[in-house]
């Protein structure tokens, strides 16, 4: 039994099949990488995870619960945090503030009215949040608005928010894209540094393969809605289904 | 000091200052010159002043930091009225439980119709909230009368069943509200030279009571809790995912601007024990927009000077008529003073609104954070004015010496 364990899902817009019979387990404290061409699924994948939305027919299960029905909110709270493939972050508010924001939604659940306290007398808080900009060297940024930070940089700061709270699962929806190769490779670097330090499994969507093979133990290849096959990434390199569906397109 | 920063805190006290010393400041013209209607210094207005303020810290708090724009505040404000009126009817002419009742109904209201109205946002909560308070007046105008006065209003009787103080003065008056005796409508004269000072009882309750608000309205901004209402504002899909439930967030900041449209309705019976349906009609909601965004949506002082701006501009300009104009004008040549008349007067009495728009209008357009970002512009223009000075040629200048009080 694997951590996250999707069975069966469909999912249709209108007429269009985004997802049809999706099967997935993601085992627990492993990198599942999901790759695949555009319009393959992957994203409404996800957005069926984390309650964005509800698959027509299926069960998502994570730790033996079942996610579908419940609120956004709920999911992350059971330790599901996820990074968007077009940045979602607070745009209006510093650097710093968005990762504060993620560590007080560990620490005080989904609600607290906290509205006397200076925010800044969160000495635990503050410390947790510096750490994080530090591992993603971003300390220096931390007083400016994160609208105004490079693409590279806003999903970068995603990320950290998600670290910071210490999933148990990560969903990563193309973490690289739009990064510079030295940023792609610090990331790598952060990604392995993380899986191998912390309890944590992530689900890793990516088109840079050089991303695929240096994270990922398992892959899983997505086309028209529906998984080709899962393997390792040695045999996925060579796997002719996957040429003729994904590599074969892009060569 | 008070946990504030040292900017928050010094922004603090000059508020302090300003209000303690108002009746100075806003009487800057001798009483028997030509410029004293221009004074605002008499209990009446800055009561307003101070009130209004209140009212619109609290708007603010909604609008400013989660950006969920309410035309119905006026709704709560009228409901605290009629509590504290109520109050003061059954129990006692002491402005304190007034003023807490007050609170309480309008929490309560606030609670109702932003559990409902919240399940919307942009456009659609705004028609809510407009709709629910809409109605408020009318039920408060018609079907309500027997608690509300109707289309005359809520007024003190000499035979109110007054529990703790009598229903009529010993001279057979209706008593007067009171702060533990201290009553509301007493003042004191100062007189200096030709100046004329007010020092009115009411105004000093309610100024403390002002303070108070702003002072918790700080504290709100810089909490964990106004970090999050900021973050409604900014992305709540982001806010869901990460975790945090955004609807008790804005239901939470909601009632709390009601409340304090509910303690600004309450201060208003405690200066004056009365209150009409009026007070909840859309275009007073309407008002406490226009003096958060004049003043500047979001920020701390912005509010406030809105607030004070538009009520100085009611008081003031709608009292100059076309008398006055003449008589200021009467200096310029033949012919063009009655020119000048013609221009000045639909701006002025009644044409106030028109003046009021077009100072909207331009700071909208110009100014888009409100009088407090026209403040800072003009202190970044002062400092550039000052930097080149400092830090040009370091050859000549090896050892810059600091400026005083830097
Ligand atoms: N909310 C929606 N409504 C209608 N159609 C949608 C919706 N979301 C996705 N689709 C469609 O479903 C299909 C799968 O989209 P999805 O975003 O999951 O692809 P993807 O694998 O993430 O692709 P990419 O690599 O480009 O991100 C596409 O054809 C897309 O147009
Ligand atoms: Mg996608």
């Amino acid at each position: 039994m694997g951590i996250l364990e999707v069975k069966d899902v469909n999912k249709n817009f209108g007429g269009l099949k985004a997802l049809s019979d999706v099967n997935l387990s993601v085992r627990e404290n492993s990198v599942h990488a999901i790759i695949g061409p555009n319009g393959a699924g992957k994203s409404t994948l996800l957005n069926c995870l984390v309650g964005k939305l509800i698959p027509d027919t299926g069960s998502v299960m994570f730790d033996g619960q079942s996610v579908l029905g419940r609120k956004p909110h709920e999911i992350n709270q059971m330790g599901i945090s996820r990074v968007f493939q077009t940045p979602e972050i607070f745009g209006d508010l510093t650097v710093f503030e968005n990762v504060m924001i993620p560590c007080f939604a560990s620490r005080d659940g989904a609600f607290r009215m906290h509205a006397y306290e200076h925010t800044r007398h969160e000495t635990d808080i503050v410390s947790m949040a510096e750490q994080m900009l530090a591992d993603v060297k971003m300390l220096e940024k931390r007083d400016i608005h994160a609208a105004s930070l490079s693409r590279g940089d806003k999903r970068r700061l995603e990320m950290a928010m998600c670290l910071v709270q210490r999933p148990r699962l990560l969903l990563l929806d193309e973490p690289t894209a739009g990064m510079s190769r030295a940023d792609t490779n610090n990331t790598i670097e952060l990604l392995r540094e993380i899986r191998d330090k912390r309890d944590i499994t992530m689900a890793i969507i990516e088109h840079d393969m050089h991303v695929v093979f240096s994270l990922a133990e398992r892959i899983t290849v997505l086309a028209q809605g529906t998984p080709l096959v899962e393997d390792t990434p040695e045999n996925i390199k060579g796997h002719p289904k996957v040429q003729e569906a994904y590599l074969g397109e892009a060569a | 000091m008070f946990g504030l920063d040292r900017k928050d805190l010094t922004l603090f006290l000059v508020v302090v200052a300003l209000a303690l010393f108002a009746p100075f400041l806003l009487n800057p013209f001798p009483s028997d010159s030509g410029l004293a209607q221009f004074n605002a210094g008499y209990p009446d207005l800055m009561q307003r002043f101070v009130i209004f303020g209140i009212f619109a810290i609290g708007f603010n708090i909604l609008f400013g930091l989660t950006g969920y724009l309410s035309f119905g505040h006026a709704a709560f404000l009228g409901v605290g009225s009629y509590a504290g009126v109520w109050m003061m009817k059954l129990l006692t002419m002491n402005v304190i439980p007034a003023i807490i009742i007050s609170v309480i109904f309008a929490g309560l209201l606030s609670a109702l119709i932003g559990w409902i109205s919240l399940r919307r946002s942009g456009i659609y909560f705004s028609i809510l909230t407009l709709a629910f308070a809409q109605m408020c007046y009318a039920l408060a105008y018609s079907v309500l009368t027997p608690i509300t006065g109707g289309e005359t209003g809520l007024q003190l009787n000499l035979d109110d069943p007054r529990i703790i103080g009598a229903s009529q003065t010993a001279e057979g008056n209706i008593p007067v509200p009171h702060l533990f005796g201290l009553e509301m409508n007493q003042t004191w004269q100062l007189g200096m030279g030709g100046w004329e000072f007010t020092f009115s009882a009411g105004y000093y309750l309610a100024a403390v009571v002002m303070l108070v608000s702003f002072y918790l309205a700080i504290r709100l901004f810089r909490s964990p809790f106004g970090m999050m209402l900021r973050a409604v504002k900014s992305n709540q899909q982001r806010m869901n995912y990460t975790g945090l439930n955004s609807r008790p967030y804005t239901l939470a900041a909601f009632v709390i601007s009601g409340m304090y449209a509910g303690l600004a309705g309450g201060l208003m019976v405690a200066m004056d024990p009365l209150a009409g349906a009026e007070r909840m009609i859309w275009t007073a909601s309407g008002e406490v927009v226009l003096m958060t965004i004049l003043g500047g949506a979001g920020t701390l002082i912005g509010p406030v000077l809105g607030a004070g701006l538009i009520k100085y501009l009611e008081n003031i300009l709608s009292k100059i008529n076309k008398g006055v104009l003449e008589q200021w004008f009467a200096v310029m040549p033949d012919g063009i003073d009655t020119f000048l008349v013609t221009i000045v007067y639909p701006f002025i009495g009644k044409g106030w609104h028109l003046t009021l728009g077009i100072i909207f209008m331009l700071v909208v357009i110009f100014l888009p954070g409100g009088l407090v970002e026209g403040a800072q512009r003009i202190g970044k223009l002062f400092r550039r004015t000052r930097k080149p000075a400092a830090t040009d040629d370091p050859e000549h200048h090896p050892k810059p010496q600091p400026h005083v009080g830097e």
